[in-house]
């Protein structure tokens, strides 16, 4: 599948299943990298309330 | 031009045991005899290194096998019932090190957080590689966990006939890209050896077995025992879970080991490729693979938080073998790699 950013530029990815960076923090844009992640301290509760997630594309999606 | 050669076309040989339990297991392999009767099992240590290389080498049956031994040996009956001993000791203790299992909610929550780290704490072996590792410490790193890598995604194809509908698809989905999506040449496990080119270790299978600690062993044997056994089909999938998860931003840190310490193309290919492919992977593991297992069997939740926790327990014992020994300026292998000799 092929991702067109603003700019024109063209990123093509060949798997099944691409994740699209909706957070706009990933360092390998358009792609996911898992920068959309919360960040916490060690001893902070976990809690995945408004965490931003990917968008999913590609073959059958 | 010659054909490539594979790590996989050759036969591992034997490794050298022990103690008691692994000298049993590799002198019945080698000398092709039954198993010697009344061999010691109930003191020893679930996770050392006597009964995790025994276990070791009796799941290896199941994948390449060794040199001179016959392949009809992966179902002796006597080896099979030694094996279940032993992993019923360590699947108990592992069970019990988790007990206090959270909730499959809770397990997958933690595994969607990063932690914070500031530059001068202490952090987990991808954050010490990424700052200070050593070419020394990635050779070994590499080394190490060349035993899971060069049959990387093989433990977890056994999980594909125990699944169906929507979790078998999706399952299915991500192992083909584990397995290079119809090219050779991008095999998971092929990038890997591709990758221990650049730091000039040696691609064999089943080079460093000798030299890897019973702490990398626990890791692997775990991944073969949940995959051997369908009862254990809800922990394969956490387990899975548990490594597509956290491997994206822990593979960001070392493509930066390998490229801070100049290692090579190769080297950062394999890292590059799991920022971004894992990143996928872990969608659609917790979405349609566990979500799939779920909704046809709802009573797998507990085995599926069990798998993730249990991984996270002897990844963070990996880990601080390793950091105990870098620290220490001193080898995080059982031979120090300049003693590994190249095969002729
Ligand atoms: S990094 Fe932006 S959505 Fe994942
Ligand atoms: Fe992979
Ligand atoms: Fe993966």
């Amino acid at each position: 599948m092929e991702v067109v950013a603003d700019d024109g530029s063209v990123s093509t990815s060949h798997r099944f299943v691409a994740a699209i960076c909706t957070c706009r923090r990933s360092r390998i844009y358009p792609w996911c990298d898992t920068s959309h992640r919360r960040r916490t301290r060690p001893d902070e509760k976990v809690d995945q309330e408004g965490a931003a997630e990917p968008a999913a594309g590609g073959v059958g999606r | 031009m010659t054909a490539y050669q594979e790590s996989r076309s050759v036969r591992p040989v034997l490794p050298v045991g022990r103690g008691e339990l692994s000298h049993a297991v590799i002198a019945a392999l080698a000398g092709g005899r039954p198993l010697a009767a009344g061999t010691e099992t109930v003191r020893a240590d679930p996770y050392g290194d006597d009964l995790q290389l025994a276990l070791y080498v009796l799941y290896e049956l199941h994948y390449q096998g060794f040199a001179g031994v016959d392949d009809e040996r992966e179902w002796d009956p006597e080896l099979l019932e030694f094996r279940r001993v032993l992993e019923q000791r360590f699947l108990e203790s592992l069970r019990c090190q988790v007990r206090s299992a959270s909730s499959l909610e809770e397990a997958l929550a933690a595994l969607l957080v990063e932690p914070v780290v500031a530059d001068h704490e202490d952090a987990g072996v991808s954050h010490h590689l990424q700052r200070e590792g050593s070419l020394e410490n990635l050779r070994e790193y590499a080394a190490l966990r060349s035993l899971y890598h060069l049959k990387e995604a093989d433990p977890h194809a056994w999980v594909l006939p125990r699944l169906y509908g929507r979790a078998k698809a999706a399952m299915a989905a991500v192992e083909f890209d584990e397995f290079g999506a119809g090219r050779a040449q991008d095999l998971h496990a092929r990038l890997y050896a591709d990758l221990m080119e650049d730091l000039s270790l040696d691609i064999g299978y089943g080079r460093y077995l000798d030299a890897a600690p019973a702490e990398e062993l626990a890791t692997v044997n775990q991944m073969s025992l949940f995959g051997l056994h369908r009862s254990l089909r809800g922990a394969l999938v956490g387990h899975f879970a548990a490594v597509e998860a956290t491997s994206s931003p822990g593979s960001r840190r070392l493509a930066q080991a390998m490229r801070r310490t100049g290692a090579g193309p190769a080297a950062e290919r394999f890292y590059d490729e799991h920022v971004e492919a894992d990143a996928v992977h872990e969608q659609i593991v917790r979405r349609d693979v566990i979500g799939g297992l779920l909704a046809d069997e709802p009573q797998l939740e507990a085995d599926i938080a069990f798998g993730i926790e249990s991984t996270k327990f002897l990844e963070d014992r990996l880990g601080a073998h390793l950091l105990h020994a870098w620290r220490g300026n001193r080898s995080a292998l059982r031979r120090p790699l300049n003693s590994v000799l190249p095969t002729p």
